[in-house]
């Protein structure tokens, strides 16, 4: 989403205002691009609505701001530069990558300079025999595999935005993908990261050694939405690609079948590199988007894959096939060829672009349960159906429990758009009840805001307030994301009555 | 259904008034388990904050892959518990001793020998609830393997050594225990060894340990059958019986043998980048987790070692002190002014008076 732009009208180098100020942001803008072309002046900066209207959203685009402006610097010094000046002016800076956020987690605030990591986009290194590679931010998650492949090595988190979205994004959100449940998430895979904060000053977490001295903060840094500090550059771990990979397709009568098939197949000491379900209606959407062979009676798919050396694979898949023979799988099938193990791939990993042709939008949401709790899940989120009259295709990572409801509905239509919100919210706050997280790996952003609100205690939120000001004490660093004020909670308990019900529908609320 | 959050109990009560008290009075507490590795860090001033006694399994289901338990959980316990399972804790904690516990396990941070393969103690820590110094309990992370709700306070937990608050209960990812396992004997010198180690780190070899110590390096193969026979017979080297293979991590990982003893001369940690070449010191050496990890005995001043594994982008941690030892000498290497100021800042959001185990880690909070 992120784009640069080279030779509009709003872009300046050192170029005169071209707005006259005519309210206090318009002050503030004029402000700001003198400030940034004194202290910056290689730094492009972008402002005027056209230029600014592809920043006003990330890929939850039903909620929109436009930033005052735009920065897209070339390098760390120009990071460096930008934050100082708006630390010392006071404006609120939003850090954005691939813009794919499905949580809003780049989302302007009102009057901010969005900061645009989109031309860090170099390679630094790749060390095959230390088996690392050191990015700038703006570098595309698939990329960094594209580099080390000549070294049959990879980087293995792969979320299913991997070809637009960025390690620096990765970082910020710690985002996962298909095979976490091997490999791990994007904390487990990062061992060092450079990073500026509001003040404008270089910060290294990590180390290329096994660990650093002190607190982990590189651990409380991944996955910080962007709060703490600007990434500017990341060393990640690569790791051997391995050799074979194998697919197990199962279809199943009963959801609930497949959810214990699941449990089982952990159970048996399994760890399958990759352990998907898709629901019947996530089955027909994709099936007509990219016909990937799905049986379309089932009411269940499981995607079961074995990775390793071809002996290991022959091993893992034998002992996968004889737990689904006992859980009274329709169908099962192993992937012959390459081609054939992609295909039945693809149709999982195109589960949104099928919804998106169903549907003028929908919500991707991201609760995360314990295994043994799926089919309970999916009986209430259809009961949910109903109540808000709204259609919910489900897809999710079931060996880690992490589930991707796709709630369908017209965003023109305003009284659609609060049920579909209502209906989210409702299953995030059932995935806390069993146990679980109203977000696995797409961020809290501004999106599950009033969820935070029900996962946790006044103190833990007051903890986690308290740990943004110690990384950004003027509380400037995408400031209204991630973690809601104690006043919005305090909104939200007053208006909130579970099932999805308000008090007084018909008064207005913001 | 989610964990009740249990935020009262004679247990609770009684650490809520010690911590309360202490706090009234300007005081500090050194927080205690099993007391097993108690030399570890910086010494710690203040009277003791006993958490044996907050103990027991919360919940264990194995298909989850899961366990949460209390701080004062014997490690062995747990691992008694889960093996029964086929499961275990993947980062392979050393105990020092019978007495340890789990919360001070995390609280340490300190992984074994698979570590290099497995990960550390915060890739298996999914969720914590604590106590801070005003007595609140809090929880962070949760039970699930995915989770981004809220800033990843449950990790931040492994390795911060009590100077957070008290770790009441902890639940972590486990693995199970795998199908084979077989380790290999060659002879090589360091160099050779530090370099075919990475090397075969960059290959799909299902490694879960190595050690090269006076010439003998040392690989432990773990996974599927076929899997382990396949690298044993692509790798070659001299097959290790079982016995022996078992003991000599065992003792690597609790550090029994010798090289480990009580002696005059100090025991040093020293975490570098795993490719970097052997270490100008004088000495004898144990090298870990394919390169990474460097157990050194020798008589070199502090300041050496450490500008030593500094300038090979590492860090040197006094681990056991000698009778020879300086009092005084500071365990860790010295934290990087800025981000010393965001931890110093950390421990305030947790322990504004600095009553909680204050200077294990860092002289300056």
């Amino acid at each position: 989403m992120a784009q640069a732009m080279t030779t509009d009208a709003g872009s300046h180098h050192a170029s005169a205002l071209d707005t006259p100020p005519t309210s206090a942001g318009a002050q503030l803008r004029a402000r700001l691009l003198n400030a940034l072309q004194t202290a910056v002046p290689g730094c492009q900066v972008l402002t005027g609505e056209e230029n600014l209207a592809p920043y006003e959203t990330d890929a939850l685009p039903v909620y929109r701001q436009l930033p005052l402006m735009v920065a897209l610097p070339d390098d760390e010094s120009q990071v460096q530069g930008v934050l100082r000046e708006c630390r010392r002016l006071g404006v609120p800076v939003v850090p954005r990558g691939g813009g794919t956020s499905l949580s809003g987690g780049a989302t302007p605030m009102p009057n901010s300079l969005v900061l645009s990591l989109a031309r860090l986009t170099r390679v630094l290194e790749v060390d095959p025999l230390a088996r690392t590679a050191t990015v700038q931010p703006g570098v595309r998650n698939i990329r960094i595999s594209e580099v080390a492949a000549p070294y049959e090595l990879y980087y293995a988190p792969d979320p299913s935005s991997q070809i637009a979205c960025t390690i620096g994004g990765n970082v910020a959100e710690n985002a996962g993908g298909l095979h976490c449940l091997k490999y791990g998430l994007t904390v487990h895979n990062i061992l060092r990261v450079k990073a500026i904060s509001m003040d404008g000053e270089v910060l290294e977490f990590g180390s290329l050694a096994p660990d650093a001295p002190g607190l982990d903060l590189l651990a409380l840094l991944i996955g910080s939405e962007g709060m703490f500090a600007v990434v500017t550059e990341i060393t990640v771990r690569l790791i051997p690609k391995p050799p074979v990979a194998k697919l197990v397709l199962a279809s199943f009568d009963d959801v609930e079948t497949a959810g214990d098939a699941v449990a089982a197949i952990i159970g048996e000491g399994i760890i399958p590199a990759g352990l998907e379900m898709m629901d019947k209606p996530a089955i027909a959407a994709v099936e007509a988007f990219v016909h990937a062979g799905y049986d379309q009676e089932a009411a269940a798919l499981l995607l079961c894959e074995a990775d390793g050396n071809r002996e290991e694979v022959a091993e893992e898949v034998a002992r996968i096939c004889a737990v689904l023979q006992r859980h009274e799988v329709r169908d099962v099938q192993v992937s012959s060829n390459e081609a054939e193990r992609l295909k039945w791939w693809s149709g999982r990993k195109n589960a949104l672009p099928a919804a998106g042709r169903l549907a003028p939008d929908y919500f991707c949401m991201d609760g995360s349960i314990p295994r043994r709790a799926i089919g309970k899940l999916l009986k209430r989120i259809q009961g949910m159906e109903e109540v808000y009259g709204l259609q919910c295709l489900n897809v999710f990572h079931a060996g880690d429990g992490n589930l991707h409801p796709l709630i369908l509905f017209d965003g023109n239509d305003a009284d659609q758009l609060r049920r579909a919100e209502d209906f989210g919210a409702d299953i995030l706050e059932r995935c806390v009840e069993l146990g679980g997280t109203i977000t696995g790996e797409h961020g809290v952003g501004i999106e599950k805001l009033n969820s935070m609100c029900v996962q946790f205690t006044p103190a833990e939120r007051e903890t986690f307030l308290a740990i943004k000001r110690a990384f950004d004490p003027a509380g400037l660093l995408n400031a209204d994301k991630g973690i809601p004020t104690h006043a919005r909670c305090a909104e939200y308990g007053h208006m909130h009555v579970s099932g999805g019900r308000l008090p007084f529908p018909d008064i207005e609320r913001f | 259904m989610p964990l009740p959050a249990v935020t009262s109990s004679p247990v609770l009560e009684r650490l809520r008034e010690q911590i309360g008290a202490a706090r009234a009075a300007g005081g500090m507490l050194r927080i205690r388990g099993g007391d097993s590795k108690s030399w570890y860090g910086n010494p710690v001033p203040g009277p003791v904050l006993d958490v044996r006694d907050y103990a027991g399994v919360v919940a264990y289901d194995p298909a989850e892959l899961v366990i949460t338990a209390r701080c004062g959980t014997p490690l062995a316990e747990i691992e008694a518990t889960i093996a029964q399972n086929g499961q275990m804790l993947p980062f392979e904690p050393p105990h020092f001793g019978p007495t340890a516990t789990l919360g001070g396990c995390i609280a340490a941070g300190l992984a074994g020998p698979r570590r290099a393969y497995a990960g550390a103690i915060r890739d298996y820590v999914l969720g914590v609830t604590i106590m801070n110094a005003r007595g609140e309990v809090m929880r962070f992370g949760g039970q699930v393997m995915k989770n981004v709700a809220g800033y990843d306070v449950a990790r931040l937990m492994a390795g911060s050594l009590g100077t957070l608050g008290v770790i009441l209960d902890v639940s972590l990812r486990l693995l199970p225990v795998p199908v084979a396992t077989h380790s290999l004997r060659f002879v090589m010198d360091e160099n050779q060894a530090i370099e075919t180690l990475n090397h075969w780190a960059g290959k799909p070899v299902p490694m879960s340990a190595s050690a090269w110590h006076e010439g003998e390096l040392l690989l432990r193969l773990s996974g599927s059958k076929a899997g382990v026979q396949s690298a044993i017979a692509q790798l070659g080297g001299d097959l290790v019986a079982d016995d022996g293979s078992t003991a000599y991590w065992q003792a690597l990982r609790e550090q029994t043998s010798d090289f480990f003893a009580p002696s005059a001369t100090a025991l040093w940690r020293i975490a570098v980048p795993p490719t970097t070449p052997a270490l100008a010191l004088e000495g004898a050496q144990w090298l870990e987790w394919g390169g990474g990890l460097r157990w050194w005995r020798t008589p070199e001043p502090a300041a050496e070692i450490r500008r030593v594994a500094e300038r090979a982008g590492g860090h040197a941690t006094l681990f056991r002190r000698g009778t020879n030892t300086e009092g005084g000498l500071p365990a860790f290497s010295s934290i990087p002014g800025p981000l010393a100021a965001i931890q110093r800042r950390l421990k305030a959001v947790f322990d504004p008076t600095g009553i909680f185990n204050p200077c294990r880690i860092d002289p300056r909070f």
